[in-house]
Protein backbone atom coordinates (compact mmCIF):
# COMPACT_ATOMS: atom_id res chain seq x y z
CA UNK A 1 0.00 0.00 0.00
CA UNK A 2 1.03 3.58 -1.05
CA UNK A 3 1.32 5.15 2.52
CA UNK A 4 1.50 9.16 1.02
CA UNK A 5 0.34 9.37 -2.51
CA UNK A 6 2.53 11.02 -4.85
CA UNK A 7 4.45 13.92 -3.66
CA UNK A 8 7.41 15.74 -5.09
CA UNK A 9 9.24 16.50 -2.05
CA UNK A 10 8.95 16.23 1.64
CA UNK A 11 10.42 18.74 4.03
CA UNK A 12 10.47 20.17 7.78
CA UNK A 13 9.58 23.71 8.56
CA UNK A 14 8.14 25.92 10.78
CA UNK A 15 7.35 29.53 10.61
CA UNK A 16 9.24 31.93 10.85
CA UNK A 17 7.10 34.64 12.73
CA UNK A 18 7.35 34.29 16.25
CA UNK A 19 3.78 36.00 16.85
CA UNK A 20 2.45 32.77 14.64
CA UNK A 21 4.58 30.30 16.55
CA UNK A 22 3.32 30.96 19.95
CA UNK A 23 -0.69 30.65 18.34
CA UNK A 24 0.27 27.67 16.21
CA UNK A 25 0.01 24.09 17.09
CA UNK A 26 3.33 22.37 16.21
CA UNK A 27 5.50 24.61 12.83
CA UNK A 28 2.39 27.06 12.03
CA UNK A 29 2.20 25.99 8.58
CA UNK A 30 -0.63 26.35 6.97
CA UNK A 31 -0.98 30.00 9.29
CA UNK A 32 2.27 31.09 8.05
CA UNK A 33 1.10 30.10 4.24
CA UNK A 34 -2.28 32.20 4.50
CA UNK A 35 -0.59 35.23 6.35
CA UNK A 36 1.85 34.85 3.17
CA UNK A 37 -0.47 34.18 1.12
CA UNK A 38 -2.70 37.29 1.78
CA UNK A 39 0.38 39.61 2.68
CA UNK A 40 1.84 38.87 -0.98
CA UNK A 41 -1.44 38.89 -2.55
CA UNK A 42 -0.96 35.13 -3.42
CA UNK A 43 -4.26 34.57 -1.73
CA UNK A 44 -7.09 37.28 -1.31
CA UNK A 45 -9.09 35.39 1.15
CA UNK A 46 -8.38 32.10 3.12
CA UNK A 47 -10.80 29.80 4.95
CA UNK A 48 -10.52 28.99 8.39
CA UNK A 49 -11.49 26.82 11.61
CA UNK A 50 -12.36 29.75 13.72
CA UNK A 51 -13.20 28.79 17.60
CA UNK A 52 -16.65 29.59 18.85
CA UNK A 53 -17.88 29.34 22.33
CA UNK A 54 -17.57 26.16 23.86
CA UNK A 55 -14.31 25.56 21.96
CA UNK A 56 -16.56 24.58 18.78
CA UNK A 57 -15.10 24.86 15.57
CA UNK A 58 -16.93 27.06 13.14
CA UNK A 59 -15.95 27.95 9.31
CA UNK A 60 -15.28 31.11 8.98
CA UNK A 61 -13.74 33.14 5.34
CA UNK A 62 -10.38 35.34 6.90
CA UNK A 63 -8.90 38.17 4.91
CA UNK A 64 -6.44 39.78 7.51
CA UNK A 65 -3.45 38.28 9.91
CA UNK A 66 -5.45 38.65 13.38
CA UNK A 67 -8.81 36.66 11.62
CA UNK A 68 -6.01 34.07 10.80
CA UNK A 69 -4.31 34.34 14.27
CA UNK A 70 -7.47 34.00 16.37
CA UNK A 71 -8.26 30.89 14.87
CA UNK A 72 -4.38 29.31 14.92
CA UNK A 73 -4.79 25.64 16.78
CA UNK A 74 -6.15 22.72 15.86
CA UNK A 75 -9.74 21.93 17.30
CA UNK A 76 -9.57 17.96 16.16
CA UNK A 77 -13.48 18.31 15.91
CA UNK A 78 -16.15 18.60 12.86
CA UNK A 79 -15.68 21.40 10.83
CA UNK A 80 -17.54 22.44 7.56
CA UNK A 81 -14.99 23.97 5.72
CA UNK A 82 -16.45 23.79 2.36
CA UNK A 83 -19.67 24.98 3.35
CA UNK A 84 -17.86 28.68 3.29
CA UNK A 85 -15.87 28.20 -0.11
CA UNK A 86 -19.09 29.89 -2.25
CA UNK A 87 -19.43 32.64 0.54
CA UNK A 88 -15.49 33.48 0.20
CA UNK A 89 -15.95 33.90 -3.82
CA UNK A 90 -19.46 35.43 -4.03
CA UNK A 91 -19.84 37.59 -0.56
CA UNK A 92 -16.37 38.39 -0.10
CA UNK A 93 -15.26 38.52 -3.85
CA UNK A 94 -12.28 36.79 -3.50
CA UNK A 95 -10.61 35.88 -6.42
CA UNK A 96 -7.51 33.51 -5.38
CA UNK A 97 -8.67 31.40 -2.35
CA UNK A 98 -6.75 29.61 0.19
CA UNK A 99 -8.44 26.30 1.03
CA UNK A 100 -7.22 24.17 4.03
CA UNK A 101 -8.93 20.85 5.53
CA UNK A 102 -8.74 17.43 6.55
CA UNK A 103 -7.60 14.85 3.90
CA UNK A 104 -11.69 13.84 3.34
CA UNK A 105 -12.17 17.43 3.17
CA UNK A 106 -9.26 18.24 0.55
CA UNK A 107 -10.85 15.34 -1.44
CA UNK A 108 -14.36 17.02 -1.58
CA UNK A 109 -13.00 20.60 -2.47
CA UNK A 110 -11.05 18.32 -5.90
CA UNK A 111 -14.41 16.73 -6.48
CA UNK A 112 -15.91 19.88 -6.40
CA UNK A 113 -13.11 21.38 -8.68
CA UNK A 114 -13.86 18.26 -11.46
CA UNK A 115 -17.71 17.80 -11.34
CA UNK A 116 -18.66 20.90 -10.59
CA UNK A 117 -22.37 20.44 -10.81
CA UNK A 118 -23.57 23.05 -7.58
CA UNK A 119 -19.94 25.38 -7.94
CA UNK A 120 -20.10 28.29 -10.47
CA UNK A 121 -17.42 29.75 -10.68
CA UNK A 122 -15.54 28.66 -7.80
CA UNK A 123 -13.28 25.97 -9.25
CA UNK A 124 -11.22 28.74 -11.31
CA UNK A 125 -11.10 30.85 -7.88
CA UNK A 126 -9.22 28.04 -5.53
CA UNK A 127 -5.47 29.04 -5.75
CA UNK A 128 -3.99 26.97 -3.01
CA UNK A 129 -5.03 23.66 -1.16
CA UNK A 130 -3.73 23.04 2.03
CA UNK A 131 -4.56 19.58 3.96
CA UNK A 132 -3.46 18.56 7.11
CA UNK A 133 -2.96 14.88 8.91
CA UNK A 134 -5.78 13.44 10.27
CA UNK A 135 -6.18 9.74 11.81
CA UNK A 136 -9.96 10.83 12.48
CA UNK A 137 -12.06 13.25 13.87
CA UNK A 138 -14.47 13.53 16.52
CA UNK A 139 -18.00 15.19 15.97
CA UNK A 140 -18.39 17.95 18.68
CA UNK A 141 -20.33 15.71 21.31
CA UNK A 142 -17.63 13.82 21.02
CA UNK A 143 -15.14 15.58 22.19
CA UNK A 144 -17.37 17.42 24.85
CA UNK A 145 -17.82 13.83 26.39
CA UNK A 146 -13.52 13.34 26.01
CA UNK A 147 -13.16 16.58 27.65
CA UNK A 148 -15.85 16.54 30.03
CA UNK A 149 -16.30 13.71 31.08
CA UNK A 150 -12.98 11.83 31.03
CA UNK A 151 -10.67 15.01 32.02
CA UNK A 152 -12.99 16.93 34.25
CA UNK A 153 -12.36 20.16 32.56
CA UNK A 154 -15.96 22.70 30.99
CA UNK A 155 -15.87 22.97 27.04
CA UNK A 156 -16.19 26.59 28.31
CA UNK A 157 -12.45 26.96 30.02
CA UNK A 158 -10.60 24.87 27.02
CA UNK A 159 -7.74 26.81 25.57
CA UNK A 160 -6.17 24.30 23.79
CA UNK A 161 -6.58 20.27 22.84
CA UNK A 162 -3.66 18.60 21.72
CA UNK A 163 -2.80 15.08 20.32
CA UNK A 164 0.71 13.58 21.25
CA UNK A 165 2.68 10.47 22.95
CA UNK A 166 -0.39 8.57 23.02
CA UNK A 167 -2.68 10.69 24.59
CA UNK A 168 -5.19 13.41 24.04
CA UNK A 169 -4.48 16.48 26.24
CA UNK A 170 -6.90 19.03 27.19
CA UNK A 171 -5.72 22.65 28.28
CA UNK A 172 -8.23 25.08 30.36
CA UNK A 173 -7.53 28.39 31.26
CA UNK A 174 -7.57 28.26 34.67
CA UNK A 175 -3.73 26.38 34.02
CA UNK A 176 -4.94 22.56 34.31
CA UNK A 177 -3.75 20.16 31.96
CA UNK A 178 -5.71 16.80 32.08
CA UNK A 179 -4.69 13.94 29.60
CA UNK A 180 -7.11 10.89 28.21
CA UNK A 181 -5.39 7.45 26.94
CA UNK A 182 -5.58 7.69 23.42
CA UNK A 183 -7.61 4.47 23.30
CA UNK A 184 -10.11 5.71 25.61
CA UNK A 185 -10.92 8.34 23.17
CA UNK A 186 -11.88 5.84 19.96
CA UNK A 187 -15.29 5.11 21.09
CA UNK A 188 -16.29 8.81 20.11
CA UNK A 189 -14.66 8.84 17.14
CA UNK A 190 -16.99 9.84 13.96
CA UNK A 191 -17.27 6.65 12.09
CA UNK A 192 -17.47 7.85 8.96
CA UNK A 193 -13.79 8.34 9.71
CA UNK A 194 -13.53 4.94 9.65
CA UNK A 195 -13.74 4.45 5.45
CA UNK A 196 -11.10 7.30 5.01
CA UNK A 197 -8.16 5.71 3.30
CA UNK A 198 -6.20 9.04 3.38
CA UNK A 199 -3.87 9.79 6.20
CA UNK A 200 -1.60 12.93 4.52
CA UNK A 201 -4.15 14.80 2.73
CA UNK A 202 -2.98 13.20 -0.48
CA UNK A 203 -4.72 15.47 -2.90
CA UNK A 204 -3.60 19.15 -1.43
CA UNK A 205 -1.05 20.63 -3.28
CA UNK A 206 0.50 21.55 0.19
CA UNK A 207 -0.02 18.87 2.83
CA UNK A 208 1.09 19.13 6.68
CA UNK A 209 1.22 17.79 9.99
CA UNK A 210 3.14 17.44 13.28
CA UNK A 211 3.91 13.84 12.78
CA UNK A 212 7.62 13.24 11.65
CA UNK A 213 9.21 16.21 12.83
CA UNK A 214 10.48 17.45 16.09
CA UNK A 215 8.21 19.41 18.80
CA UNK A 216 7.41 22.88 17.17
CA UNK A 217 8.17 21.98 13.91
CA UNK A 218 5.94 20.12 10.81
CA UNK A 219 6.40 17.47 8.15
CA UNK A 220 5.72 19.16 4.92
CA UNK A 221 4.38 17.22 1.70
CA UNK A 222 4.59 19.02 -1.47
CA UNK A 223 2.53 17.67 -4.56
CA UNK A 224 1.72 19.65 -7.11
CA UNK A 225 3.58 22.11 -9.33
CA UNK A 226 1.35 24.69 -7.84
CA UNK A 227 2.00 23.97 -3.87
CA UNK A 228 6.06 24.07 -5.14
CA UNK A 229 6.00 26.99 -6.65
CA UNK A 230 4.10 28.74 -3.31
CA UNK A 231 6.22 26.86 -1.14
CA UNK A 232 9.09 28.11 -2.53
CA UNK A 233 8.04 31.65 -2.63
CA UNK A 234 7.19 31.12 1.05
CA UNK A 235 10.87 30.00 1.34
CA UNK A 236 12.43 33.03 -0.23
CA UNK A 237 10.34 35.76 1.59
CA UNK A 238 11.85 34.24 4.72
CA UNK A 239 7.93 33.03 5.67
CA UNK A 240 9.32 29.75 7.21
CA UNK A 241 12.66 27.53 7.67
CA UNK A 242 12.89 24.56 6.51
CA UNK A 243 15.16 21.49 7.29
CA UNK A 244 15.76 18.01 5.25
CA UNK A 245 13.16 15.66 6.69
CA UNK A 246 16.24 13.17 6.44
CA UNK A 247 17.89 15.34 8.97
CA UNK A 248 14.96 15.24 11.81
CA UNK A 249 13.44 12.70 14.15
CA UNK A 250 11.57 10.21 13.72
CA UNK A 251 11.21 11.09 10.13
CA UNK A 252 8.88 9.73 7.21
CA UNK A 253 9.46 6.22 9.08
CA UNK A 254 6.83 7.43 11.19
CA UNK A 255 4.23 9.23 9.33
CA UNK A 256 4.65 5.78 7.04
CA UNK A 257 3.88 3.68 10.19
CA UNK A 258 1.06 5.88 10.92
CA UNK A 259 0.00 6.12 7.25
CA UNK A 260 -0.01 2.52 6.30
CA UNK A 261 -1.85 1.54 10.25
CA UNK A 262 -4.44 4.03 9.10
CA UNK A 263 -4.85 2.78 5.46
CA UNK A 264 -5.02 -0.98 6.96
CA UNK A 265 -7.47 -0.64 9.49
CA UNK A 266 -9.69 1.21 7.38
CA UNK A 267 -8.98 -1.25 4.35
CA UNK A 268 -10.47 -3.64 6.74
CA UNK A 269 -13.59 -1.67 7.71
CA UNK A 270 -14.36 -0.82 3.89
CA UNK A 271 -14.52 -4.49 3.17
CA UNK A 272 -16.58 -5.34 6.54
CA UNK A 273 -19.02 -2.98 5.09
CA UNK A 274 -19.27 -4.47 2.21
CA UNK A 275 -19.66 -7.90 3.26
CA UNK A 276 -22.34 -6.56 5.50
CA UNK A 277 -23.92 -5.09 3.10
CA UNK A 278 -23.66 -1.13 3.71
CA UNK A 279 -22.63 1.11 1.07
CA UNK A 280 -19.13 2.40 0.55
CA UNK A 281 -18.23 5.58 -1.52
CA UNK A 282 -17.47 4.32 -4.52
CA UNK B 1 -17.87 18.51 -37.04
CA UNK B 2 -19.87 17.30 -33.92
CA UNK B 3 -23.80 18.33 -34.44
CA UNK B 4 -25.32 19.80 -31.06
CA UNK B 5 -29.08 21.24 -30.68
CA UNK B 6 -30.26 22.79 -27.74
CA UNK B 7 -33.90 21.37 -27.37
CA UNK B 8 -36.22 23.14 -24.49
CA UNK B 9 -39.57 21.62 -22.68
CA UNK B 10 -40.95 22.95 -19.36
CA UNK B 11 -37.87 24.90 -17.85
CA UNK B 12 -36.88 28.37 -17.24
CA UNK B 13 -34.09 28.95 -19.89
CA UNK B 14 -31.62 28.99 -15.91
CA UNK B 15 -29.61 26.50 -18.28
CA UNK B 16 -28.91 27.95 -21.54
CA UNK B 17 -27.99 30.76 -19.37
CA UNK B 18 -25.88 28.91 -17.55
CA UNK B 19 -24.29 28.08 -20.48
CA UNK B 20 -23.93 31.47 -22.64
CA UNK B 21 -22.36 31.73 -18.85
CA UNK B 22 -19.43 30.74 -19.53
CA UNK B 23 -18.05 33.82 -21.73
CA UNK B 24 -15.41 33.25 -23.61
CA UNK B 25 -15.12 29.41 -22.81
CA UNK B 26 -18.29 29.88 -24.97
CA UNK B 27 -16.31 30.70 -28.15
CA UNK B 28 -14.16 27.44 -27.29
CA UNK B 29 -17.81 25.44 -27.08
CA UNK B 30 -19.52 26.64 -30.24
CA UNK B 31 -16.28 26.78 -32.57
CA UNK B 32 -15.96 22.56 -31.88
CA UNK B 33 -19.45 22.40 -32.66
CA UNK B 34 -22.23 22.98 -35.28
CA UNK B 35 -24.89 24.12 -33.32
CA UNK B 36 -27.81 22.99 -35.32
CA UNK B 37 -31.17 23.96 -33.08
CA UNK B 38 -31.19 26.30 -30.38
CA UNK B 39 -34.44 28.34 -30.26
CA UNK B 40 -32.78 31.13 -28.77
CA UNK B 41 -29.01 30.78 -30.35
CA UNK B 42 -30.31 29.63 -33.71
CA UNK B 43 -32.55 30.74 -36.14
CA UNK B 44 -33.83 26.87 -36.73
CA UNK B 45 -37.17 25.90 -36.49
CA UNK B 46 -37.10 21.91 -36.97
CA UNK B 47 -34.52 19.69 -34.91
CA UNK B 48 -32.27 17.73 -37.82
CA UNK B 49 -32.59 14.04 -38.22
CA UNK B 50 -29.32 12.95 -36.59
CA UNK B 51 -27.87 15.48 -34.26
CA UNK B 52 -24.73 14.02 -32.20
CA UNK B 53 -25.51 15.00 -28.85
CA UNK B 54 -29.13 17.22 -28.22
CA UNK B 55 -28.93 18.96 -24.55
CA UNK B 56 -32.12 19.03 -23.26
CA UNK B 57 -32.98 21.28 -20.86
CA UNK B 58 -37.00 20.98 -18.90
CA UNK B 59 -38.85 18.21 -17.74
CA UNK B 60 -42.08 16.65 -19.73
CA UNK B 61 -45.34 17.95 -19.01
CA UNK B 62 -47.36 14.37 -19.65
CA UNK B 63 -50.45 16.02 -20.36
CA UNK B 64 -49.38 18.06 -23.06
CA UNK B 65 -48.99 15.64 -26.37
CA UNK B 66 -46.30 18.19 -28.27
CA UNK B 67 -44.16 17.32 -24.90
CA UNK B 68 -44.38 14.02 -25.18
CA UNK B 69 -43.29 14.04 -28.95
CA UNK B 70 -40.63 16.42 -28.27
CA UNK B 71 -38.99 14.03 -25.70
CA UNK B 72 -39.78 10.70 -27.83
CA UNK B 73 -38.41 12.79 -31.25
CA UNK B 74 -35.35 13.87 -29.73
CA UNK B 75 -34.42 10.37 -27.99
CA UNK B 76 -34.63 9.27 -31.66
CA UNK B 77 -32.64 11.84 -33.78
CA UNK B 78 -30.21 12.21 -30.72
CA UNK B 79 -26.68 10.01 -30.56
CA UNK B 80 -26.34 11.46 -27.42
CA UNK B 81 -29.37 12.60 -25.09
CA UNK B 82 -28.45 14.90 -22.06
CA UNK B 83 -31.02 15.61 -19.72
CA UNK B 84 -29.49 19.35 -19.04
CA UNK B 85 -30.18 20.84 -15.96
CA UNK B 86 -32.37 19.66 -12.85
CA UNK B 87 -35.56 19.91 -14.25
CA UNK B 88 -34.51 17.16 -16.89
CA UNK B 89 -32.76 14.86 -14.71
CA UNK B 90 -34.68 14.84 -11.40
CA UNK B 91 -37.36 17.00 -11.86
CA UNK B 92 -36.40 19.73 -9.97
CA UNK B 93 -38.90 22.57 -8.75
CA UNK B 94 -41.28 20.65 -11.46
CA UNK B 95 -41.80 18.03 -9.19
CA UNK B 96 -43.85 20.09 -7.15
CA UNK B 97 -46.48 20.92 -9.73
CA UNK B 98 -49.91 19.33 -9.33
CA UNK B 99 -52.39 21.62 -11.82
CA UNK B 100 -53.44 24.52 -13.26
CA UNK B 101 -50.23 25.16 -14.35
CA UNK B 102 -49.95 27.91 -17.31
CA UNK B 103 -50.34 27.66 -19.83
CA UNK B 104 -53.46 25.70 -20.12
CA UNK B 105 -55.11 25.20 -16.85
CA UNK B 106 -55.30 21.61 -17.08
CA UNK B 107 -51.48 21.02 -17.40
CA UNK B 108 -50.05 18.80 -14.69
CA UNK B 109 -47.76 15.59 -13.98
CA UNK B 110 -44.19 17.19 -14.88
CA UNK B 111 -41.79 14.15 -15.33
CA UNK B 112 -37.77 15.00 -15.81
CA UNK B 113 -36.86 13.55 -19.12
CA UNK B 114 -34.93 10.72 -17.60
CA UNK B 115 -38.27 9.12 -16.44
CA UNK B 116 -39.55 9.36 -20.23
CA UNK B 117 -37.25 7.98 -22.13
CA UNK B 118 -33.62 6.53 -21.64
CA UNK B 119 -30.92 9.09 -21.42
CA UNK B 120 -27.25 8.84 -21.86
CA UNK B 121 -26.17 11.92 -19.84
CA UNK B 122 -27.88 13.68 -17.05
CA UNK B 123 -26.63 16.81 -15.37
CA UNK B 124 -28.62 17.50 -12.41
CA UNK B 125 -27.90 21.14 -10.50
CA UNK B 126 -30.28 24.19 -10.37
CA UNK B 127 -28.64 25.74 -12.82
CA UNK B 128 -26.01 23.30 -13.80
CA UNK B 129 -22.42 25.26 -12.97
CA UNK B 130 -21.35 26.58 -16.54
CA UNK B 131 -18.00 24.79 -15.63
CA UNK B 132 -19.69 21.54 -15.44
CA UNK B 133 -22.07 22.24 -18.73
CA UNK B 134 -18.56 22.38 -20.97
CA UNK B 135 -16.40 19.73 -18.84
CA UNK B 136 -19.31 17.16 -20.44
CA UNK B 137 -19.92 19.00 -23.68
CA UNK B 138 -16.01 18.74 -24.00
CA UNK B 139 -15.82 15.13 -22.77
CA UNK B 140 -18.66 13.91 -24.76
CA UNK B 141 -16.68 15.60 -27.84
CA UNK B 142 -13.51 13.55 -26.80
CA UNK B 143 -15.38 10.77 -25.89
CA UNK B 144 -14.17 10.91 -22.60
CA UNK B 145 -16.57 7.97 -20.99
CA UNK B 146 -14.55 7.49 -18.01
CA UNK B 147 -15.43 11.69 -17.14
CA UNK B 148 -19.00 10.99 -18.08
CA UNK B 149 -19.03 7.79 -16.30
CA UNK B 150 -20.87 9.51 -12.76
CA UNK B 151 -23.21 11.49 -15.28
CA UNK B 152 -24.39 8.51 -17.39
CA UNK B 153 -25.28 7.00 -13.71
CA UNK B 154 -26.98 9.76 -12.85
CA UNK B 155 -29.03 9.14 -16.24
CA UNK B 156 -30.17 5.64 -15.22
CA UNK B 157 -30.76 6.13 -11.43
CA UNK B 158 -30.76 9.37 -10.25
CA UNK B 159 -34.64 10.62 -11.12
CA UNK B 160 -35.23 11.22 -7.61
CA UNK B 161 -33.35 13.79 -5.73
CA UNK B 162 -33.84 15.91 -2.74
CA UNK B 163 -32.01 16.91 0.26
CA UNK B 164 -33.29 14.07 1.80
CA UNK B 165 -30.69 12.00 -0.15
CA UNK B 166 -27.83 13.32 2.10
CA UNK B 167 -30.22 11.46 4.75
CA UNK B 168 -30.87 8.34 3.59
CA UNK B 169 -27.97 7.88 1.24
CA UNK B 170 -25.10 9.32 3.58
CA UNK B 171 -25.71 10.16 7.29
CA UNK B 172 -28.56 7.04 7.87
CA UNK B 173 -25.42 4.84 6.25
CA UNK B 174 -22.63 6.47 8.90
CA UNK B 175 -20.83 8.08 5.80
CA UNK B 176 -21.24 11.94 6.29
CA UNK B 177 -18.01 13.17 7.78
CA UNK B 178 -19.10 16.75 7.63
CA UNK B 179 -17.18 18.50 4.98
CA UNK B 180 -20.02 20.99 3.93
CA UNK B 181 -19.94 19.99 0.33
CA UNK B 182 -23.39 19.58 -0.18
CA UNK B 183 -24.59 23.07 1.96
CA UNK B 184 -22.14 24.73 -0.44
CA UNK B 185 -23.53 23.13 -3.29
CA UNK B 186 -26.86 24.26 -2.86
CA UNK B 187 -28.58 27.10 -4.88
CA UNK B 188 -31.41 27.53 -2.28
CA UNK B 189 -29.61 28.08 0.57
CA UNK B 190 -31.89 25.10 1.44
CA UNK B 191 -28.70 22.91 3.46
CA UNK B 192 -26.67 24.32 6.75
CA UNK B 193 -24.54 22.54 8.72
CA UNK B 194 -25.64 22.19 12.30
CA UNK B 195 -22.91 20.60 14.81
CA UNK B 196 -20.73 19.00 11.29
CA UNK B 197 -23.70 17.33 9.56
CA UNK B 198 -26.49 18.84 6.64
CA UNK B 199 -30.21 20.20 7.92
CA UNK B 200 -32.12 20.37 4.51
CA UNK B 201 -35.20 22.87 4.74
CA UNK B 202 -37.81 21.01 3.02
CA UNK B 203 -39.69 23.87 2.40
CA UNK B 204 -37.13 25.72 0.57
CA UNK B 205 -35.05 22.52 -1.24
CA UNK B 206 -35.95 22.54 -4.69
CA UNK B 207 -35.24 19.24 -5.29
CA UNK B 208 -32.16 20.19 -7.83
CA UNK B 209 -30.10 17.06 -6.62
CA UNK B 210 -26.63 19.58 -6.69
CA UNK B 211 -26.01 18.30 -2.98
CA UNK B 212 -26.07 14.83 -3.75
CA UNK B 213 -24.51 14.60 -6.50
CA UNK B 214 -21.68 16.95 -4.86
CA UNK B 215 -21.25 14.30 -2.15
CA UNK B 216 -17.81 12.71 -2.10
CA UNK B 217 -19.25 10.44 0.88
CA UNK B 218 -21.80 8.58 -2.32
CA UNK B 219 -19.41 8.87 -5.33
CA UNK B 220 -15.79 9.36 -5.71
CA UNK B 221 -14.92 8.55 -9.28
CA UNK B 222 -11.10 7.47 -9.48
CA UNK B 223 -10.09 9.84 -11.60
CA UNK B 224 -9.79 12.61 -9.31
CA UNK B 225 -7.16 11.23 -7.59
CA UNK B 226 -5.14 11.97 -10.22
CA UNK B 227 -3.88 15.59 -8.82
CA UNK B 228 -1.18 17.66 -11.29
Amino acid sequence: MDPFGTYIKAVSARAADKEILKKAQDGGIVSAAYIYGLESGLLDGVIIADKEDGFAAAPKVATTREEILSAAGTKYTVCSNLSVVKSAVREYGCEKVGFVGTPCQVRSIRKAIKYPVGYRHVPDKIALIMGIFCMENFPYNGMKAIVEEHCGIKMDDVVKTDIGKGKFWVYSKWGDVKTVPLKDTHPYEQMSCHVCMDYTAELADISTGSVGSPDGWSTIFVRTAKGEEYLNKMVEAGAIETKDIDAVKPGLDLVQKLALSKKEKNAKEVEHRKEIGLPVPY
Amino acid sequence: MVKVAHVQLSSCCGCLVSLADTYEKLLDVLGAIDLVYSQTLADVREVPDDVDIILLEGSVCLSDHHAMEVALDSRKKAKILVALGACAATGNVTRFSKGNQPSKPVHDAFAPLTEVVKCDLAIPGCPPSPESIVAVVLAALNGDMEYLEPYAELAKYGSEACGCDLITKVINKSLCMGCGSCAAACPTRAVSMDAGRPLVDKEICIKCGSCSVQCPRIRFPELIEKIE
